[in-house]
């Protein structure tokens, strides 16, 4: 690696040696300073009641009202704490049947099979939450729905799944599992291949039961996967996913108090447009928190092992 | 327990060996919770496929289930009499796809090339900048009131494929792929006079496949499953992306309405149930038909980031 250390260039002399590739990094950088820093800039509407009338700087100065007002409504904690217990039920969940799939097949006998049934639990992944919402609807819909179907085919009362929201937390997590599940096998899976192989054949040889192999060989060798994983995932923990919950949930008030997260609370007052100084403030409130999750995950990652951690 | 291990071989590939009964408990158990879970994935698409072919009648009386009780393709033959507006929203996303995937795939890997090259004094500081906006944020509305107020996205095709150009992720990935080609072919092509950027197009990028498919592939998917920017940005009901005009067919009845008056179909007798599903079938298929062929690539991809590191 021989970069020149022994003549420190000058700032202009560097911006010569530099400038094509300067220019090749200009598209990307003017598109994240637009998409990604102006809006930063735009947080300072957070602090103020603003109008359209006056735009953003004209509007008068509030201080810290739209945090206290959000903050002492009930909704803050509702949102969050939906927000925070759906992404650690999905890691829990999700996790473990990603882990428990991959483990059955990688002893899988068959190729053809193993492929399959691969391939089918991966499906799911590829298609947009709007069908998943056409998929639920299918499913949950008071007059048409298939569960309802079967339900009455048995002589029980249908259950007005869009009307209450005691079912849902359920209802969620299943579909997340449902359409996600698939892509984390294949990681993890890609992570018990790495596994060496020659430690399995000596514990079989030795005696080892598959049980027995899969504790001792399998499951340390992918530990540190696993731990990388949850950990960057954490590190998202207020971060909801929209696309799952405003396709299956939608505008239903019915369902807000077991189902809206933050990310839908602000995207239903983004859509509405009534009060602008309230929802940066929310969506402020909500990149402080992720902010100081991802660096406290990703600085535990990196204690861990170098490699992984993305800074 | 010693006779079930003869070799080293048959412990391990127990198919022609009788199986030990620790791998008869796991294979009793693992593969009928995998068959189940492959059957779960499956069932929901067979639901909405038969409800697809399901008359409405029967629908509305039974409910939607994988067996078609009474056929009928009266739900296509409304589809069909009255296609433009999917047809379009299938032109819209086309054009989306293609764009914005080729050039999302050519900036990010051009961002990311420039990043790893080791003689580039500033890319630390680049790096940060690229990589610091994936810890803050400055929120939906401020992103969606400069895309509307001041960057004049509303109602235009760019709205819905210049917010998603830049990935960071995808650039970091590029960058380690990238990264671990040896600096010294890098070194002798500038010896020999290249310029950065042709040794980017010329030599390093033929030897990016692997991640230039993995990012191009899921960059495509991305566009293609898009209907976020739709509904913030695009009243006009001409762009309305693929996945938006599902979603407002299947989550606004005005929406059916207007499709069917638009070809002169008397609205009441829309088989409005048994529609849904076969606008979500016909808005599906391709994705599913061409799973088969495609999926391999993403597997590799994934896997390819996955043993990374």
């Amino acid at each position: 690696m021989k970069i020149d250390k022994v003549n420190k260039k000058s700032f202009f002399q560097n911006f010569k040696r530099y400038r094509t590739m300067l220019l090749m990094l200009l598209p990307s950088v003017v598109l994240v300073f637009v998409f990604s820093y102006l809006p930063i800039g735009g947080l300072v509407m957070a602090f103020k009641r603003f109008n359209y009338s006056d735009g953003i700087w004209g509007s008068p100065w509030v201080g810290w009202d739209n945090f206290k007002f959000f903050l002492t409504s009930g909704k803050a904690l509702s949102v969050t704490r939906n927000t925070a217990l759906y992404n650690l039920a999905f890691i829990v969940i999700n996790t473990t049947l990603e882990i428990a799939f991959a483990i059955i097949l990688s002893e899988m006998a068959g190729k053809w099979l193993k492929k399959i049934t691969q391939s089918i639990i991966f499906l799911p992944y590829f298609i947009s939450w709007v069908i998943v919402g056409s998929i639920a609807y299918g499913l949950l819909s008071y007059e048409t729905g298939t569960l309802n179907g079967l339900l009455g085919s048995m002589g029980i009362d249908p259950v007005n799944f869009y009307g209450e929201s005691g079912w849902w937390p359920l209802i969620i997590v299943a579909f997340s599992a449902w359409k996600g599940v698939g892509y984390g096998v294949v990681v993890y899976l890609a992570a018990i291949l790495g596994v060496d192989g020659s430690l399995h054949e000596a514990a079989a040889i030795d005696g080892a039961s598959i049980f027995q192999r899969i504790r001792y060989i399998t499951l340390p060798g992918i530990t540190s996967t696993v731990i990388t994983l949850t950990l960057l995932a954490l590190g998202k923990i207020f971060r909801g996913n929209l696309d799952l919950f405003y396709q299956l949930v939608g505008q239903n008030g019915a369902l807000f108090d077991k189902t809206d997260v933050i990310d839908t609370y602000v995207f239903r007052m983004t859509i509405a447009a009534t009060d602008v100084g309230q929802t940066v403030a929310i969506g402020f409130y909500q990149s402080v928190l992720c902010f100081i999750t991802i660096i406290a995950a990703n600085w535990l990652v990196k204690k861990k092992d170098e490699n992984y951690s993305l800074f | 327990m010693s006779k079930t291990v003869k070799t080293a071989k048959s412990a391990v590939r127990t198919r022609r060996r009788p199986m030990s009964k620790d791998v008869i408990c796991f294979k009793g158990i693992g593969y009928p919770l995998i068959f189940a879970a492959a059957a779960l994935c499956l069932v929901p698409f067979l639901i909405v496929i038969g409800s697809s072919f399901t008359s409405e009648s029967y629908i509305i009386r039974n409910g939607y289930s994988i067996w078609p009780g009474d056929w009928s393709l009266e739900s296509y033959q409304t589809i069909f009499r009255s296609p433009m507006a999917i047809i379009r929203a299938y032109g819209v996303t086309i054009f989306v796809t293609v764009v914005g995937t080729v050039l999302s795939v050519f900036l990010n890997t051009m961002a990311g090339y420039v990043l790893q090259r080791k003689d580039f004094g500033w890319r630390n500081k680049f790096s940060f900048y690229y990589f610091f906006t994936t810890l803050f944020s400055g929120g939906l509305m401020p992103w969606y009131m400069l895309c509307v107020k001041y960057l004049h996205l509303k109602d235009s095709i760019w709205s819905m494929i210049l917010p998603g150009l830049i990935s960071v992720w995808n650039i970091l990935l590029v960058k380690g792929f990238m990264g671990g080609i040896p600096y010294e072919m890098t070194e002798s092509a500038k010896i020999d006079g290249a310029g950065d950027f042709s040794i980017f197009l010329r030599l390093i990028w033929p030897l990016s496949k692997p991640v230039v498919a993995t990012i191009g592939l899921f960059t495509a998917l991305m566009y293609w499953n898009d209907w976020y920017n739709s509904m913030l940005f695009i009243n006009n009901s001409n762009l309305y992306s693929l996945q938006y005009q599902l979603y407002k067919l299947i989550n606004d009845a005005r929406e059916l309405r207007r499709i069917a008056e638009e070809s002169g179909i008397v609205v009441d007798s829309v088989p409005i149930e048994s529609m849904k599903m076969a606008l979500t079938v016909v808005v599906t298929g391709p994705i599913v038909l061409l799973y088969p062929f495609i999926q391999k690539y993403f597997v590799k991809g994934l896997t390819l980031g996955a043993v990374k590191g």
